[in-house]
């Protein structure tokens, strides 16, 4: 088996499935139990909090749990657009239009609902120009969501620039940021990024599925989705996901986001320059692209069938994002007119564990797939 | 309290004297479908079979939801018993009634005696049944031409049972009673429907699907599973054929007209699908077509199609919109699963001007340039089966 499929999740690393076992069997108390077992998985409870936070450089009370990205787009949106409503007439909504879907669906939401969603165009490659948020931020803007790493193309977005624009033009917008694909494999914090919201999720990263986090920088108001509760400082009420917070926890703590990095971005030009052998492939990810995904098609072979060829031959890639399911992607549409070039989209997606004879043998079969499959 | 469930044969009772053939098969088919549940002895009395869960844990949701799903049957209930003593009948009656009777608003009491030495007459049970249900139950009002309730008791020979409303069965022909088919399930919506609709004729049915890996999905294959499923709720045990299909649609696009590329595909399917039959001992087919629904499901290409079968092709849905199509589909709840997106994502072998006339002399011709013998045996060969239901 050949695993290129990083960025739609990742396998759990030993020590989060050890963390999280160590949870489930032994420190299983609810943290909110006054009883000294209690105590113990709050106090326990915290020092994940904190492993966490000190990654994302923040503190530990920005930093709420949520059941992933989604939940986490989805609370910062909808939180920061409900708390918005004092400023009455401001209804702009500053969005990529490559967002994840989780994103990109909430805004389709709130613009159904009357706000005004401005949709930042990308370029061929999912580029956003700084001056393109200068242009549609304006001081009628609640919020703007822009994710840092694109999850399809790998495409960096110029993420740190955004809380200056706001400032610039006087706006009392909140910057949110969608860094799943970004957390623990770019080096940033929090506070150099500018966000005021952050969303970040553990199965990217070696970490279990179930469990990510929203940053709520200090001041910043965002009113809750969920009710009935205390935890989470009432952010995101329910009894807290101990053995998964655990388990995000030790990834966190086990990713080496420079040693992988260079593992990655190793694989990564390799693989570029062994596909330029295919003829007639288009690159879809930039040259400035994140290393951990490459993003490419083969004109006339449609995405799904390559998949399911090479799933064939037990090798893992997907045709864009993994939540898209089968349809046609919005990010591919919006960067490529071309729908030749957006229905055979690839995405590659690496990890240090990838080795340069998974892509030898990837390559291998991709030629006998494009010698052999019939095609448009 | 012990309950038991009543089952009505429906159309089967006026089948003559192939009646017993048919009774028993429905029987069978029951027994099948609840072999699961736990112990079950079945009682047969003129249209009525009687259903005694041997175990107390015997689930009725379970077996209420599966009968109503068995063909031949017309009503059935679940009934409470009780012994043949009036006054713990009457208690019975208020207690069975406890928790259902809040929804309706009118009743009344049917009382049918079949042990005619029992201490009242019919309409006497009727009477002071009415009266204790009004007594605990004051909000109900005796309404005995539309009522939302009716209770029935059967005074039988050994114990009497109480009842509420029968539910309507699938009703239908018992299946198997009316020999055996291969549908041709592709994983859209019309094929389970036609698949339903026959079985409930009574035919007995496998099921074959032709597969074109890597140009269809794995997901594409695992839909058809589901929907195969779902059938199989109401037809029974179904044997699902995978034709390995690839191969011969490659060989369509490479050496046969494109105006002709879908309708030799069928044709080739249908031969296909013909050798299995023959050999699961299936003696027609049965497809999902609809008068022109699409190119390949008009008149011409209808009879082009049926030119290559080599037994009758059944259409149950030939005549029906696609708006009665779903209705079915939603009915038997295979609608969700068949408007899954990962179906023949295959644009690559569909034609873009499919010819919608085409002419059975044509099309043998167009076919013939090739030499699908092998071809096809290879198909056959490689089909794989999985038992389903």
């Amino acid at each position: 088996m050949i695993y290129l499929d990083a960025s739609a999740t990742t396998p759990v690393c030993p020590k989060a499935a050890q963390a999280v076992q160590e949870v489930l069997l032994h420190q299983f108390a609810n943290p909110s139990s006054r009883h000294f077992l209690g105590v113990e998985a709050a106090e326990q409870l915290e020092k994940h909090r904190a492993v966490i936070a000190a990654k994302l450089g923040c503190k530990t009370e920005e930093l709420f749990f949520t059941s992933g990205g989604t939940e986490a787009n989805n609370l910062a949106i909808f939180g920061a657009v409900e708390a918005a409503k004092k400023y009455r007439s401001k209804k702009r909504i500053v969005v990529g239009a490559i967002e994840h879907a989780s994103v990109y669906e909430s805004a389709k939401q709130l613009e159904a609902r009357g706000y005004e969603v401005v949709w930042l165009a990308p370029d061929r490659h999912g580029n956003i120009a700084p001056a393109q948020l200068a242009e549609a931020i304006d001081e009628n803007t609640i919020l703007v969501s822009m994710m840092y790493v694109n999850n399809e193309l790998g495409s960096v977005l110029p993420a740190e620039l955004v809380k200056g624009i706001i400032q610039a033009k006087r706006s009392p917008a909140l910057f949110h940021c969608d860094c799943v694909q970004a957390f623990c494999k770019k080096e940033f914090r929090a506070a150099a990024l500018g966000a005021d919201l952050i969303s970040i999720s553990a199965h990217k990263i070696f970490g279990p599925k179930g469990i990510g986090a929203l940053y709520v920088k200090k001041g910043c108001r965002v009113l809750p989705r969920q009710f009935g509760g205390e935890q989470e400082a009432k952010m995101r009420p329910g009894t807290q996901a101990t053995a998964l917070i655990a388990g995000f926890a030790a990834a966190v703590e086990d990713y080496r986001t420079k040693e992988y990095g260079e593992a990655v971005r190793h694989i990564n030009a390799y693989a570029r320059q062994a596909l330029k052998r295919l003829e007639p492939v288009v690159f879809n990810s930039g040259e400035n692209a994140s290393e951990y995904i490459l993003n490419f098609s083969v004109k006339g072979f449609r995405s799904e069938i390559i998949l399911n060829y090479l799933s064939a031959q037990k090798i893992c890639v997907s045709a864009g994002s993994a939540c898209a399911k089968g349809k046609p992607s919005h990010v591919m549409r919006s960067v490529s007119s071309d729908k030749a070039i957006a229905d055979s989209a690839i995405r590659l997606s690496f990890s240090h564990l990838n080795t340069e004879e998974e892509i030898d043998c990837l390559l291998r079969h991709l030629e006998t797939a494009v010698q052999t499959l019939a095609h448009e | 309290m012990r309950e038991i469930i009543l089952i009505k044969n429906g159309e089967l009772a006026l089948k003559g004297l192939n009646r017993s053939v048919f009774e028993d098969k429905m029987l069978k088919n029951i027994r099948r479908r609840l072999a699961d549940l736990g112990k079950v002895t079945f009682y047969k009395s003129q249209s009525t079979v009687t259903l005694y869960p041997e175990s107390e844990e015997f689930d009725f949701e379970q077996a209420m939801e599966r009968i109503g799903k068995i063909f031949g049957i017309a009503g059935y209930s679940r009934a409470a018993v009780a012994p043949k003593d009036f006054e713990q009948i009457k208690a019975l009656c208020v207690a069975y009634f406890a928790q259902s009777v809040y929804q309706y608003k009118t009743f009344k009491v049917e009382a049918k005696r079949s042990d005619k030495q029992f201490e009242l007459k019919s309409p006497e049970i009727s009477r002071e049944i009415g009266a204790v249900m009004l007594q605990h139950y004051p909000f109900l009002k005796v309404d005995v031409h539309n009522p939302d309730l009716v209770i029935t008791v059967e005074i039988r020979d050994k114990e009497a049972y109480i009842r509420g409303n029968q539910l309507k069965g699938a009703g239908g022909m018992p299946v198997g009673t009316s020999g055996k088919g291969a549908v041709l399930m592709s994983g859209g919506i019309d094929s389970p429907v036609a698949a339903y609709m026959m079985a409930r004729r009574g035919l007995e049915l496998c099921a074959v699907h032709f597969a074109a890996p890597p140009y269809t999905s794995e997901l594409a294959e695992s839909k058809v599973k589901m929907l195969t499923e779902k059938v199989a709720a109401y037809a029974g045990r179904i044997e699902l054929y995978i034709v390995p299909f690839t191969k011969i649609q490659e060989t369509i696009r490479d050496r046969c007209p494109e105006e002709y590329f879908t309708v030799i595909m069928r044709r080739l399917m249908m031969e296909i699908a013909g050798e299995i039959a023959q050999r699961r001992g299936a003696k027609a087919l049965v497809t999902g077509e609809s008068l022109g629904q699409v190119a390949s499901q008009t008149l011409r290409a209808l009879a082009c199609t049926d030119d290559a079968a080599v037994m009758p092709v059944l259409r149950p849905l030939i005549g029906m919109d696609k708006n009665d199509i779903v209705a079915i589909a939603r009915k038997i709840d295979t609608f969700e699963t068949s408007i899954l997106p990962y179906e023949d994502c295959c644009t690559v072998f569909t034609p873009k001007h499919p010819n919608t006339k085409p002419q059975v002399e044509q099309v043998r011709k167009a076919q013939q340039q090739v030499d699908w013998a092998e071809m096809l045996a290879e198909a056959v060969e490689g089909t794989k089966v999985e038992v389903i239901g």
